[in-house]
């Protein structure tokens, strides 16, 4: 169990057989005042208050609505908002609302899934460059070469490669995003790495990968986190992006991007097919980035005094 | 300063050729023979073959790429199967439309993102500063495509100022030239704008704590003075960083912003190329892009050199 440099002295004070009883009591402390300071975050407040709508919008709307996304209905092509259709229909006569809300799971699915995604290859590539200077020379050029790219056209070229599917949206957005997130990585592994504490676990003779992963990972957690949240909502822009450039989410399924591909054919009759996706991307994006700020703010109070 | 810049040249040759190897092996990825997708369906397996061999497409791809990087060498990127031109060519003549685009952008995005920053770097935790931090705030979440749509139905499509898509160049004349690039420059230009107010803004509260610019005060130089002479130049050198690097992300905007205007720039030749399985102009291009994008790099890093003297000689 890794303690804390606080729970150290603690323990030191009251002697190892309460220490247990205080230990827990001060963990809990210390969570409550998390929360504490997690209210007090308008940044943070505001944007989960977002992500949690869209989310309940994302998983229930399809519930409300009376019609299936994919439902063609040639009456009633480009009717614009009313009492049936919240958000009117397309240029199919499809219902826009339920559009717009399976075209959330489908990007907030693909959003999400590049984040993880990203996370775990670029922690790994991250720290192993870090650690081995040899690896680092080879992987951090390579990474150097794949951010002279622009991000879009790297994943149009791949989405060429692999075909119009869902999951090669997650595989192009992840290649492209991987880059700079292994470079976060590393440059903060490299600090942790000089820290006297793991010179002195070298010395001891811990095996790297335990250096790695037990001493140095824990430590990088929290920037890592915050660089999540945005690499979230760059995915989102950029499946967005994709799938409005006609490389992404194939038709007929429904994704914000190719709502707005359909919606900018038909721009002179219908607004609503290019405000409503407009919106719901324009609110995630402003959800994750405020949620990221905030959450800079809570897990590292030095980083950033200038931007309270 | 010599042996600096040599350095950084040199440095940057292994990421060409990674570069160069990247874009080769993405683009051979792609399924289909670019020779039967000329020919179309009713060519004859002959005449596929001729092609094939006429194109070099019959060689093991290492060899492939040996002809083809020692051409870049000599200025030869191949030719466009479809337009019939050298690919460098059709670069240059889509290239004029992209770069308007990213310059007015750039210059937009800088006239509105720096005087926003100072000013909200010197009323810190105002009403002002607080405005200005939520509009940037949402500048930075609206992708540049999505603003662009949205500028175009309303300036285009119901208040019918401004053309909604299309292209003059500027030699038929400026206006005619900035009326169609306008609404494409601000959309791409907003997001740039937003970052670039954040970090001067951020650079500058970090600069004016400094206790130089204290002793300044204290000595009764004017406001105006302490601010925009001993404070901004200094925090020139993280701005400029972010505008080197965002300079990159504005051409990958321009890109996407192009296709929903209609312009005829790099962006569209690209998308077009992908479509058409034009290898030689899909390669190409990109690589041309990621040349230009490493070179933007290596001069602005070279620029910090000339703004702070303290980085050239740390580097030596």
């Amino acid at each position: 169990m890794r303690l804390m440099t606080s729970e150290v002295k603690l323990r030191d004070e009251v002697g190892i057989g309460n220490f247990k009883v205080m230990k827990n009591k001060l963990r809990s402390e210390q969570r409550r005042l998390f929360v504490r300071r997690f209210w007090a975050n308008k940044s943070a407040v505001i944007g989960s208050i977002m992500l949690l709508f869209l989310s309940v919008f994302a998983l229930f709307s399809p519930l409300v609505s009376q019609f299936s996304p994919l439902e063609i209905d040639p009456l009633n092509r480009l009717d614009s908002p009313n009492g049936t259709h919240w958000f009117g229909t397309d240029n199919f006569g499809r219902d826009l609302f339920s559009r717009v809300a399976s075209g959330a799971q489908v990007s907030i699915g693909v959003g999400f899934s590049v984040a993880i995604l990203t996370a775990v290859i670029g922690m790994i590539i991250g720290l192993y460059s870090a650690y081995y200077s040899v690896l680092d020379h080879i992987l951090m050029r390579i990474c150097d070469a794949l951010m002279a790219f622009p991000d879009i056209l790297l994943a149009v070229a791949i989405m060429a490669v692999l075909g119009p599917q869902p999951i090669n949206v997650v595989i192009a957005v992840t290649i492209s995003k991987i880059p700079s997130l292994a470079r976060i990585v590393r440059s903060s592994a490299l600090v942790i790495k000089e820290q006297t504490y793991i010179e002195a676990m070298q010395a001891q003779g811990a095996s790297s990968g335990r250096i790695i992963w037990r001493h140095i990972v824990p430590n990088i957690l929290s920037p890592l986190i915050v660089q999540l949240t945005y690499v979230f909502a760059v995915a989102i822009i950029l499946e967005a992006a994709l799938s409005f450039l006609g490389a992404g989410i194939p038709a007929p399924d429904p994704s914000w991007g190719n709502i707005l591909f359909d919606g900018k054919v038909v721009i002179f009759s219908a607004w609503w097919m290019t405000v409503f996706p407009g919106i719901f991307i324009i609110l995630t994006v402003l959800g994750l980035n405020l949620f990221g700020d905030g959450l800079r703010d809570l897990l590292d109070p030095h980083s950033n005094k200038a931007n309270k | 300063m010599k042996a600096y810049i040599l350095k950084r040249l040199l440095s940057i040759i292994p990421v060409l050729l990674i570069v160069a190897v990247i874009v080769f092996f993405i683009i051979h990825l792609i399924p289909g023979d670019p020779a039967s997708v000329i020919l179309g369906e009713e060519a004859t397996p002959e005449d596929v073959q001729t092609l094939r061999e006429e194109l070099g497409l019959n060689l093991p791809i290492y060899e492939q790429f040996i002809h083809w990087f020692a051409g870049i060498f000599q200025g030869d990127f191949g030719n466009s199967i479809y337009m019939n031109m050298p690919v460098l060519e059709a670069f240059v003549s889509h290239i004029g439309p992209t770069l308007s685009l990213a310059l007015l952008a750039q210059s937009i995005s800088i006239i509105i993102a720096i005087p926003l920053g100072v000013i909200a770097a010197k009323r810190r935790g105002t009403n002002v500063d607080q405005l200005f931090m939520i509009i940037a705030m949402l500048g930075l979440s609206i992708p540049s495509f999505l603003l662009a749509l949205l500028l175009m139905l309303i300036f285009g499509v119901n208040l019918q100022w401004l053309p909604v898509a299309g292209y003059s160049p500027v030699s038929t004349g400026l206006w005619s030239h900035l009326q169609f690039m306008i609404l494409p420059a601000i959309s791409l230009g907003a997001i740039q704008a937003a970052v670039i107010s954040r970090m001067s803004r951020s650079s500058m509260i970090d600069i004016l704590s400094m206790n130089y610019i204290k002793t300044a005060k204290a000595k009764g130089v004017k406001d105006r003075v302490v601010v925009y002479k001993h404070a901004l130049r200094n925090a020139f050198i993280p701005i400029l960083t972010i505008l080197g690097e965002t300079f990159g992300s504005l051409i990958t905007g321009a890109v996407v912003t192009e296709t929903v205007f209609n312009l005829p720039g790099i962006g569209q030749l690209v998308i077009n190329a992908i479509v058409r399985r034009d290898y030689a102009v899909i390669q190409g291009t990109i690589l041309l892009i990621a040349f230009s994008y490493l070179l933007l790099n290596l001069i602005i890093d070279l620029l910090y050199g000339l703004v702070d003297p303290r980085i050239r000689l740390s580097r030596k």
